[in-house]
């Protein structure tokens, strides 16, 4: 298995027919993700790379039986377009896009959980499943199915992290890129359970970055609840306090979200956290080799 | 964003909130005539966007108009935290019995609006918040809704303890949290809320943060922006749509992405050298983007070396790799450059660089170790 997402997902796109929806809905289906159909409203009966376009989410659901939704709406128009995937009940909702208000953000947050879906990001890279399926903006060929499971709050980093894995012959069962904004739909807890339990996944690569403290609450929650190996990277060590480091979430404020803080967390959990992303592979062979003994 | 104290004073205003008496003063002169207007007893307050100016010297009382022109006098042209004082605040000195808190912001981890309130408010409100927490009161609101009345009543009464204070703090509140709403901010706080003789409460200080993303929707906000927040470098890369916070260091950064940037500057770090900037250069490839980038790193002298770490997804190293070229040609780069390509497009972007006579890395490591080595 993976989690969130396989084979037999069925993948709508809102936003299909502009620049960066066309263009990563190729890309979706050239890795062989299952994308039924896409979402512009005035723009329906169109077709984009022999994807259908519906007028509405309800719409494009109805005809299709989808039961994901990947959102590439640009920023001024992104919470309405996840308010209209949460109403029409979209199970699982993925927004690609930058620059949503956090004010907004809260609304949907509450909106999805209320009715009981999941949503990942937004400013997040997607998920991919290595062999199966991706729904996002990630390069697919860098990845490789296999075992590690990975999360995290960067896109390239995360790139970074993979292509590590992969040419030292580990290969992934599923990526989570959750989300570099101070309010995300899913945090590091929901899914480090889901790799808990998946039969696929023997270990779990967390990333995580400054501001916030997600990071402490993850390492609290693998103190308890994972039994699995995870190995931890923390991005923006060198960050100074009070500057927005591209991300809005990463901002050190108020003498929270440091780095030195997160390390210490991960440590105290008997997560080793590494310097550098290259020293992730070897770890996580040497933990595994001592997990089967 | 930040703003100064004195439009997060007028924006109380603006709101209704009671704020003590004052006015913005550039020079020497218009502190005279202002002190004099407040009655002569005034407190001179540097405007500078950064934390612990009162410790810094920046805020003096005067007990004279005479005092105000002499301390006005040393606080212009002092630096706080390498800032320069430009602006001061010329504000009634007014006898404060008591301090609070008030304050409004985003809680990360239950996704909601929190109120903060406390009877002990002043300087060190943050240790306070550490070592004492039981003294300080929060209540969640799942915004854009309005406060359970109840829980708001309760909230407040553990730190606003007469009915009149009460009754008062409410009213801040509210305005505070419409504010907060309508402005798209990420924090409001009122620190020292001054309680006056007569159990008045009014503000003595103002400070809002906006949140970037919402900036779009309130152009009276964005009109607010303080360009001597922002270094020449971070002035140039906002126009030319780069993301970039100026260091310390002499190591140059151009990555794509956030976080693999952010990574980038630690490891130079972990191995001895020390980044001079932040710089995302973003998802797309324009090359142009490359050039500008560079333009804005070489404008700083202290930098001996530049990175160019690109792990190629959406950005494709061919133009990475174009965007080098051009600058190269049009710009005169004067130290080495370390280039690090992974990803889409990866063999033609460094057959484009080693054509020209580059040598391009595969691996982030080593390519912070070179960029260290150029640099000693």
């Amino acid at each position: 298995m993976s989690i969130l997402v396989d084979k037999s997902t069925k993948v709508i796109v809102q936003g299909i027919t502009g620049r960066d929806g066309s263009f990563h809905t190729k890309g979706m289906l050239e890795y062989g993700t299952s994308v039924v159909g896409g979402v512009t409203p005035g723009k329906g009966g169109e077709e984009v790379h022999g994807v259908p376009v519906f007028n509405s989410v309800q719409e494009a659901k109805k005809n299709t039986g989808a039961d994901c939704s990947v959102i590439y709406v640009p920023a001024r128009f992104a919470s309405a377009a996840l308010k209209e995937a949460a109403e029409a009940g979209m199970e699982l909702i993925v927004c690609i896009t930058e620059g949503v208000p956090v004010l907004e953000m809260m609304e949907i947050y509450h909106l999805v959980k209320k009715k009981g879906l999941r949503l990942i990001g937004p400013n997040c890279p997607g998920i991919i499943s290595p062999g199966k399926c991706k729904i996002g903006i990630m390069p697919g060929h860098i990845h490789k199915q296999g075992a590690v499971g990975v999360i995290s709050r960067s896109g390239t980093l995360t790139y970074e992290v993979v292509y590590n894995l992969t040419i030292n012959n580990m290969g992934q069962s599923t990526c989570i890129g959750i989300g570099g904004d101070p309010i995300i739909g899913t945090g590091y807890i929901d899914l480090l359970d889901l790799f808990e339990k998946d039969n696929q996944t023997d270990a779990v690569v967390l990333i995580g970055e400054i501001g916030g403290e997600d990071e402490e609450l993850a390492a609290e929650h693998i103190k308890k609840n994972i039994t699995k190996p995870v190995v931890s990277f923390i991005s923006g060590r060198t960050a100074p306090p009070g500057k927005r480091m591209g991300h809005a979430g990463a901002i050190i404020s108020g003498g929270k979200g440091t780095a030195e803080a997160k390390v210490a967390a991960f440590k105290d959990a008997q997560v080793p956290v590494v310097d550098t992303p290259d020293q992730i592979p070897a770890l996580l062979r040497e933990l595994l080799r001592s997990v089967q003994k | 964003m930040k703003i100064h104290e004195y439009q997060a004073m007028s924006l109380f205003t603006q709101y209704g909130i009671e704020i003590v008496p004052s006015q913005l003063a550039e020079s020497v002169n218009d502190v005279a005539s202002i002190a004099k207007k407040l009655g002569g007893k005034v407190v001179v307050k540097s405007q500078v966007l950064v934390g612990g100016r009162g410790k810094a010297g920046g805020i003096k009382l005067a007990k004279s108009v005479e005092e105000a022109v002499q301390h006005a006098g040393k606080i212009f042209g002092m630096k706080i935290k390498n800032i320069p004082v430009e602006k001061v605040l010329v504000a009634q000195a007014v006898t404060i019995l008591k301090e609070y808190y008030v304050g409004i912001t985003i809680d990360r981890t239950t996704k909601t609006v929190v109120f903060v309130a406390s009877a002990s408010g002043g300087v060190d409100i943050e240790e306070l918040a550490v070592n004492q927490p039981e003294k300080i009161q929060k209540l969640y609101v799942q915004a854009p809704q309005l406060p359970d009345p109840s829980a708001l009543d309760a909230f407040l009464k553990k730190a606003f303890v007469t009915p009149k204070l009460f009754e008062q703090a409410k009213t801040t509140f509210l305005k505070l949290y419409k504010l907060f709403l309508e402005k798209e901010c990420s924090l409001v706080e009122i620190n020292p809320y001054a309680q006056l003789d007569n159990e008045m409460l009014v503000a003595a200080d103002a400070k809002i943060n906006f949140d970037d993303n919402g900036l779009y929707k309130n152009p009276d906000i964005e009109a607010l922006r303080n360009p001597e927040e922002y270094s020449d470098g971070e002035i140039a890369a906002r126009e030319a749509g780069l993301s970039f916070v100026s260091l310390d260091g002499d190591i140059g950064c151009i990555v794509n992405g956030a976080g693999l940037a952010m990574a980038t500057m630690d490891i130079i770090k972990l191995y001895g050298g020390a980044p001079a900037n932040f710089l995302d250069v973003g998802g797309s490839s324009n090359p142009e983007k490359v050039l500008n980038a560079l333009r804005i790193i070489l404008s700083n002298k202290k930098v001996k070396g530049v990175l160019i770490n690109i792990f190629g997804g959406i950005t494709r190293c061919d133009d990475i790799a174009n965007g080098i070229m051009l600058a190269l040609k049009k710009l005169d780069i004067r130290v080495p450059l370390v280039v690090r390509l992974v990803g889409t497009n990866e063999a033609a972007g460094k057959k484009i660089l080693e054509d020209a006579g580059y040598v391009v890395a595969s691996e982030m490591t080593d390519a912070v170790k070179k960029v260290i080595k150029e640099c000693a």
